[in-house]
């Protein structure tokens, strides 16, 4: 691998409460190479979900270093898009809106900004409702609303924290095809969060296990699926391997280090 | 075919589950939602009943004409009123305090709410003062308002100020403080500068609430203008009440109160009707 798209060396957080202070995350060293879409996985309280925040730049680590193409991320910024589990669009602009407004920050013109919010609303088979308000549309069509709006403004990087978590399962299954159909047509840089290890390996070409206690990287799986993965692949053998080694790993990585 | 009134159900051929056999039945349930006809229907049937309760109490002499006049002699007296101009002129001065002074409290509580309810520093250089004065009683600053500003207008737009300003400064601050943490977050990875993510995305995200705030706040406004009516003023519709007080026209204060109340209502209703114009995505979104 030549130079990571993002770089991540011995990061470290803890938080106060009080007067006592727990360590999130020790010494976290991942390597994300060009376009690889790496899925952070681990059971509740790991730290992912800080690890993700602090990437974004939303918050800050006590230590380490972080770079995207070798310079170093200290705010956040318009190299990383962000699509938050809370979907977090604007409930007073339209969808097309909500897309351009992210595209008027990025300093985009604005019948330059009408042009691009219409393609990426078809990227994500959602030209239709346009005009709609952020109310009017159910929890899977905002979520693509995110992502269209997350892509539009063309990011170095994707981060994605736990993005279907909020979803039902059927809604959960389309959105992931999506997903990788959007990722094989745009090659992109990807790390998304989430706790369901079959939404992992589906999407991802690595996996990286975090256990707690503190949160902390302990095993880390590449995916050999080829790619297009229909959705058959879920029954395939190896990908059922694949999936009983993950969750072992996150098994045992959940017992704590130090003693509760 | 049979007619069917609002709120009822044909009954169903066949045996209906549980549920649906006790909302034919009728009745109020907890969560349970009513027609609107038969909202309207209750609520008309609960103010023609006190009136009828009023009107036979003076019809059957059951209290003196002189506390409690009938409602026909409240009506002609409020006709009176209307017609001889006094009215007009009560109410245009009431109105025209009520509008300064309650413009004056919410074009200071808005900017004031919104940068305590955004900037840390600011709530602590603010809000603690602010909780502070919002406990002394509105009524005890009368006097001293007085011999501030004697009783013309200016005494009038103190006390609405006084009574509205430090409650709606804390409401603001809610409201904006209600603001998801994840919005704000979309603006910071959009890189958008703090002056930015609040004009763009707090502010808007936190106007319906702000304007909610409005129109609670200014019911308060109401009592408070009145309040300082009543206590020294040469014009107004407190003034009126306090005026026929010393003559023992009952019929005009009790018009007036009724007036008054009119009033609540009605800008009540006008701005929530203004709500659900200028929000309309956000009643939208309710469904």
């Amino acid at each position: 691998m030549s130079e990571p798209k993002l770089r991540i060396r011995g990061l470290n957080k803890s938080f106060r409460a009080g007067k006592i202070r727990t360590q999130a995350l020790r010494d976290i060293t991942i390597d994300l190479g060009q376009n690889e879409f790496v899925s952070l996985v681990g059971s509740s309280g790991c730290g992912k979900s800080t690890l993700l925040s602090i990437v974004a730049g939303l918050q800050d680590p006590d230590s380490g270093d972080m770079a995207i193409d070798g310079s170093p991320i200290e705010a956040p910024g318009l190299d990383r898009g962000v699509v938050f589990q809370s979907y977090t669009l604007l409930p007073w602009l339209t969808a097309q809106r909500n897309i351009e407004f992210a595209l008027r920050a990025a300093g985009h013109a604005a019948p330059e900004r009408r042009r691009i919010a219409r393609d990426h609303l078809d990227l994500v088979q959602l030209g239709h409702c346009a005009n709609l308000y952020p109310g009017e549309l159910s929890g899977g069509m905002k979520q693509r609303v995110a992502i269209a709006r997350a892509l539009s403004y063309r990011p170095k990087m994707l981060l994605m924290d736990e993005p279907f978590g909020a979803l039902d399962a059927l809604t959960r299954q389309q959105m992931q095809e999506l997903l990788t159909e959007i990722w094989d047509k745009h090659r992109l840089t990807v790390l998304f969060v989430t706790h369901d290890v079959e939404e992992a390996i589906y999407l991802s070409d690595r996996i990286v296990v975090m256990g707690i206690g503190p949160g902390r990287v302990t095993a880390t799986f590449d995916v050999p699926i080829p790619r297009p993965r229909p959705v058959e692949v879920l029954e395939s053998g190896m990908f059922l391997d694949l999936q009983r080694k993950v969750l072992r790993a996150i098994r045992e990585s959940s017992k704590r280090l130090e003693p509760v | 075919m049979t007619e069917v009134a609002a709120g009822e159900r044909p009954a169903p051929a066949r045996a209906t589950p549980v549920l649906e056999a006790r909302r034919r039945r009728g009745g109020s349930g907890i969560g349970r939602t009513i027609s609107r006809a038969s909202f309207v229907t209750v609520a008309s049937l609960v103010f023609a009943g006190l009136g009828l309760a009023w009107w036979a109490a003076t019809r059957f002499s059951l209290v003196q004409p002189i506390f409690l006049p009938s409602p026909a002699s409240v009506g002609s007296r409020l006709l009176f009123l209307a017609s001889d101009g006094t009215m007009a002129t009560d109410l245009g001065a009431s109105l025209y305090r009520i509008a300064i002074g309650f413009l004056i409290a919410s074009a200071l509580a808005i900017p004031i709410g919104v940068l305590i309810g955004t900037f840390t520093t600011w709530e602590a250089a603010i809000e603690p003062l602010v909780d502070f004065i919002r406990y002394m009683p509105v009524v005890a600053f009368v006097p001293l308002s007085i011999l501030w500003m004697g009783t013309g207008d200016g005494q009038k737009f103190l006390i609405i100020f006084i009574g509205t300003f430090f409650q709606q400064v804390l409401m603001v601050m809610d409201n904006v403080k209600r603001v998801p943490a994840d919005f704000i977050g979309l603006g910071r990875t959009l890189g958008l500068p703090d002056r930015k993510i609040l004009t763009r995305i707090v502010v808007p995200c936190a106007l319906p609430g702000i304007w909610d705030t409005l129109r609670i706040s200014l019911g308060w406004a109401w009592t408070w203008l009145v309040l300082a009516e009543l206590v020294a003023a040469t014009s107004g519709l407190g003034y009126r009440i306090t005026v026929s007080q010393r003559y023992f026209q009952t019929n005009t204060i009790i018009g007036y109160i009724l007036l008054l109340g009119g009033l609540g209502l009605v800008t009540d209703q006008a701005m929530k009707a203004a709500e659900a114009v200028l929000f309309r995505y956000a009643k939208r979104g309710r469904s």
